[in-house]
C-alpha cells in the first residue's frame, strides 16, 4: 500500500498541452505504470485532440466522465491555476495537485474558500508532486532516484526533498510515497495531513519530515505526533541561518512578527519525540540509526 | 513588493482611511514649499525608507517653524538612517514626507496579514500603539486582538466595531474606525497585498481616527495585474546584487559572509546555507537558480557571487531532477572560463546525468574542486575558504 496513489490511481493532466505540461506528461507516461495511469488532458478548445495517445478533453468534467479520472495534476499557468483547482473541486475529483508556482495569494485564499465542504483534497500550489515508487509518480520530481520501499517521505521544497530521498536510497532504504506539499503560504494538505495518512498506512515503518522556515505547520504538526503517531520521524529544517524579514525563494519561506524561525520549530520537534537533525546531509542516516536501533 | 509611506497613504485615502495632509519631497526646497503649502505652525518632517524603526533612528523631526522644516529637511535628507531593520550600514534618506502636525490623543496599532493557520486575511488590532508588535505579541499577547476574515462577506461593520471596542476606541469614534477597518481591508484586497500596518493608528483631539503611518508589503506574484502598484517600486531601496538577479530570473539575497553559494531550489538553497554555517562558514548569499537554469543563467549567477568583494570561495549544490547535471556542468565550466574565477570552487552534483556532468568538469582542466555529497562539498568549501 501506500498514501493518495498507487498503480490504480487514473490521472487527468490539466495544462497538458503547454511546454511545461508536455514535458512532464511524458516525465510521469515514461515511469513504471504511467501509461495506463495517465488517461486524460484537459485543455480548453483542444477538445478531441490527443497527445502521445491520451486524448485531451475541454472541461474536468468532461474528462472525468469520459476516462473515468478522479485525480488531477495542473500545470496551468499561474494567472490561471487557481481557477483550475476551483474547475476540478466543482467536479468533485478526489485529488488535485497543483504544481503551479507563482499562483498570487488572494486568488487561493478565494480558492481555498471555495473548497470548505468539498471533498476534493489539494497539494500544493508550487510543490514538486507525489510518487509512489515503481507504481506511479504525478509530477516534476526525478523517477530514478526513488526506491519502492516503507519509508514515507513529506517536504515543503522540492530538490530538498530529493535530497532526503537520494540519501535514503543511498543508505538501502526504499520510499512508500513521497509527497511534496509546496512552499506557499496558502496551499492544501499540510504536513500534519499527511503525517496522518503515514500513520495509518501499514506499508510505512517510519516518516522522514522536511520542513522550512515560515509560518507554524512543523509546529503544529510536531504536537499532533507527541501525541498520536507511532511511527518514528526524522526532522529537518531549512533556514537556520535565513535572516528574518527576508523571503527565501519560496513565498511562504519568511521569518516574520518573530514567527517560523528554524530554532523555535526544531525546539518544539525536538521536544515531541521528533529525531531531529540540524544536517541536512544527516536526514538518511538518522534514520539508518533508528531502524538499526529497533531491529 | 515594499513601498514608501507616503504612496502607501495616497493607497489608504484611496480607500476612505484618513492620514494627515502631506506631500512628498525629494530636496530641501521642496520641503519647505510644501510646509508652506500645508499651511499650519506644527509640521512634521519624515524620513521615506523601506524600513521601520525610523523615528528612533532620527528619521523623524518634528518642525514649529518653517526654518525648522528647513533644518529637518537638510538634516534628514541624504543621512544613512539606521534602524532595527536596515543593517549596521543603514539606508541613504532620498525622499521625504512633510506632513501637517496631528493633535495625537491616543495611539493604537492596526495590522493585516495573510493567516496561514485560517487561510484567510487576520485583522490584528492592539491598543498599544507604536510599539513594535513584535515586542507587544511577546510580552502582553492578550493585548492583540485577531479577526479572521471571511473572504466573500468581507469586513462587516459589527465586527469590525467589536475588535474597535476590543481595543478600547471611544464610543463616540467607533463609526470612524469602523471606516478605517474596512478601507484598510478593501486596499489590502483589491491591491492584493501581503501585509499592512498602520501603526500607529491615532485618535485625534477632534475623535477623528487617521493613520499616521503606512506601511504595505505586496504580493509579487499578483503585480502584473496591478501595474499602479508597480509604478510605486523603488529601485533605490533594493539591494542591487538582488536587482540584478531579478533581471535574470533568479532568486538572489545578499548576506553577510564570504562563501557564496549556488543551488537549484530555494529548500536546497537555504540547506545549503545552513550545512555551510554548521562547519564552521558563513553563507554569503541565498542564490536559487530555479529548475530550468540555462548557460546563461548560471553564467549570471557566477558574476553575481563574484561582485562580493568579500568572497574566499565558492560552493555548487546541485540535485538534478528536470535540470540535468551535464547542462549545469557546461554552464560552470563556461562560466568560469567567461568570468575569471579569482576563489576557490567547489560542487557537487547528483541526480539526472550525474556521471556525464562529472566527466565534463574534470575533463575541462579547470581548477574545480569535486564534492561526494552535501557534506563533503561543504567541508570542503569551508576548509577552501580558509586557505587550506
Amino acid at each position: 500500500m501506500s498514501i493518495l496513489i498507487d498503480k490504480n490511481t487514473r490521472v487527468m493532466t490539466q495544462g497538458m498541452t503547454g511546454k511545461v505540461g508536455q514535458f512532464h506528461t511524458l516525465g510521469c507516461l515514461n515511469y513504471a505504470n504511467g501509461v495506463n495511469c495517465f488517461v486524460a488532458g484537459v485543455t480548453p478548445n483542444k477538445g478531441g485532440q490527443n497527445f502521445e495517445g491520451v486524448p485531451i478533453y475541454n472541461s474536468v468534467l468532461e474528462a472525468k466522465q469520459q476516462s473515468g479520472a478522479t485525480v488531477s495534476v495542473i500545470y496551468v499557468p499561474p494567472a490561471y491555476a487557481a481557477a483550475a483547482i476551483d474547475e476540478a473541486v466543482e467536479a468533485d475529483l478526489d485529488l488535485v495537485i497543483c504544481i503551479t508556482e507563482g499562483i498570487p495569494v488572494h486568488d487561493m485564499i478565494r480558492t481555498r474558500y471555495k473548497m470548505q465542504g468539498k471533498r476534493t483534497l489539494l497539494i500544493g500550489p508550487n510543490c514538486p508532486g507525489l510518487i509512489t515508487p515503481d507504481e506511479i509518480k504525478i509530477g516534476i520530481m526525478p523517477g530514478h532516484i526513488h526506491k519502492k520501499g516503507r519509508i514515507g517521505v513529506v517536504s515543503r521544497s522540492g530538490t530538498l526533498t530529493y535530497e532526503a530521498v537520494g540519501q535514503l536510497t543511498a543508505l538501502g532504504y526504499g520510499q512508500s510515497s513521497c509527497v511534496g506539499i509546496g512552499g506557499d503560504p496558502i496551499n492544501g494538505l499540510k504536513h500534519l495531513d499527511i503525517l496522518r495518512l503515514f500513520n495509518d498506512d501499514p506499508e510505512t515503518d517510519a516518516v522522514v519530515m522536511v520542513g522550512e522556515i515560515g509560518g507554524s505547520d512543523e509546529e503544529i504538526c510536531a504536537r499532533w505526533i507527541k501525541d498520536n503517531m507511532k511511527k518514528p520521524v526524522v526532522g529537518f529544517i531549512a533556514g537556520i541561518t535565513a535572516p528574518a524579514g527576508k523571503r527565501m525563494g519560496h513565498a511562504g519561506a519568511i521569518i516574520s512578527g518573530g514567527q517560523g524561525g528554524a530554532d523555535t520549530k526544531l525546539a518544539v520537534m525536538e521536544e515531541c519525540g521528533i529525531h531531529i537533525t540540524r544536517n541536512p546531509a544527516e536526514m538518511g542516516r538518522v534514520m539508518q540509526k533508528i531502524l538499526g536501533a529497533s531491529k | 513588493m515594499k513601498i514608501h509611506e507616503y504612496q502607501g497613504k495616497e493607497i489608504l485615502r484611496h480607500f476612505g482611511v484618513p492620514t494627515p495632509r502631506g506631500l512628498a519631497c525629494f530636496n530641501v526646497a521642496e520641503a519647505v514649499t510644501a510646509a508652506t503649502e500645508l499651511g499650519g505652525a506644527i509640521w512634521v518632517v519624515k524620513a521615506q525608507i523601506h524600513a521601520g524603526g525610523r523615528g528612533k533612528g532620527g528619521g523623524v523631526i518634528v518642525a514649529k517653524s518653517l526654518d525648522e522644516v528647513r533644518v529637518a529637511a537638510q538634516t534628514i535628507l541624504g543621512m544613512h538612517l539606521v534602524t532595527h531593520q536596515t543593517g549596521v550600514e543603514g539606508q541613504v534618506v532620498r525622499r521625504l514626507l512633510v506632513e501637517e502636525g496631528a493633535q495625537i490623543e491616543r495611539e493604537y496599532y492596526l495590522g493585516m496579514v495573510v493567516d496561514r493557520e485560517s487561510q484567510r486575511v487576520a485583522l490584528l488590532a492592539s491598543s498599544e500603539g507604536g510599539m513594535e508588535i513584535e515586542e507587544v505579541a511577546k510580552h502582553t499577547p492578550e493585548k492583540i486582538h485577531t479577526l479572521r476574515i471571511d473572504p466573500v462577506f468581507g469586513l462587516g461593520e459589527t465586527d469590525a466595531a467589536h475588535t474597535a471596542r476590543q481595543i478600547g476606541i471611544p464610543e463616540a469614534s467607533i463609526a470612524a474606525a469602523v471606516l478605517v477597518f474596512q478601507g484598510l481591508y478593501r486596499a489590502f484586497v483589491e491591491k492584493e497585498a501581503m501585509l499592512a500596518e498602520i501603526n500607529p493608528l491615532v485618535l485625534t483631539a477632534e475623535g477623528k481616527v487617521i493613520a499616521l503611518d503606512a506601511k504595505f508589503n505586496f504580493d509579487s506574484n499578483a503585480l502584473f495585474r496591478h501595474p499602479e502598484i508597480t509604478a510605486y517600486r523603488d529601485l533605490d531601496e533594493e539591494d542591487p546584487a538582488e536587482i540584478e538577479a531579478s533581471k535574470f530570473d533568479l532568486s538572489y539575497i545578499s548576506l553577510e559572509g564570504d562563501i557564496a553559494c549556488l543551488v537549484n531550489g530555494a529548500g536546497l538553497a537555504m540547506a545549503t546555507m545552513d550545512i555551510i554555517k554548521l562547519y564552521g562558514g558563513n553563507p554569503a548569499n541565498f542564490l536559487d537558480v530555479g529548475g530550468g537554469a540555462t548557460r546563461e543563467k548560471v553564467t549570471e549567477a557566477f558574476k553575481l557571487m563574484l561582485k562580493n568583494p568579500g568572497l574566499k570561495a565558492i560552493l555548487v549544490n546541485i540535485f538534478g531532477g528536470i535540470m540535468k547535471c551535464d547542462v549545469i556542468a557546461e554552464g560552470i565550466v563556461d562560466a568560469v572560463r567567461e568570468v575569471k574565477l579569482t576563489v576557490p570552487l567547489v560542487v557537487r552534483l547528483e541526480g539526472t546525468n550525474v556521471d556525464l556532468g562529472k566527466k565534463i568538469l574534470a575533463d575541462s582542466g579547470l581548477p574545480i574542486i569535486s564534492g561526494a555529497d552535501m557534506a563533503d562539498a561543504a567541508q570542503k568549501v569551508v576548509a577552501a575558504a580558509r586557505g587550506q
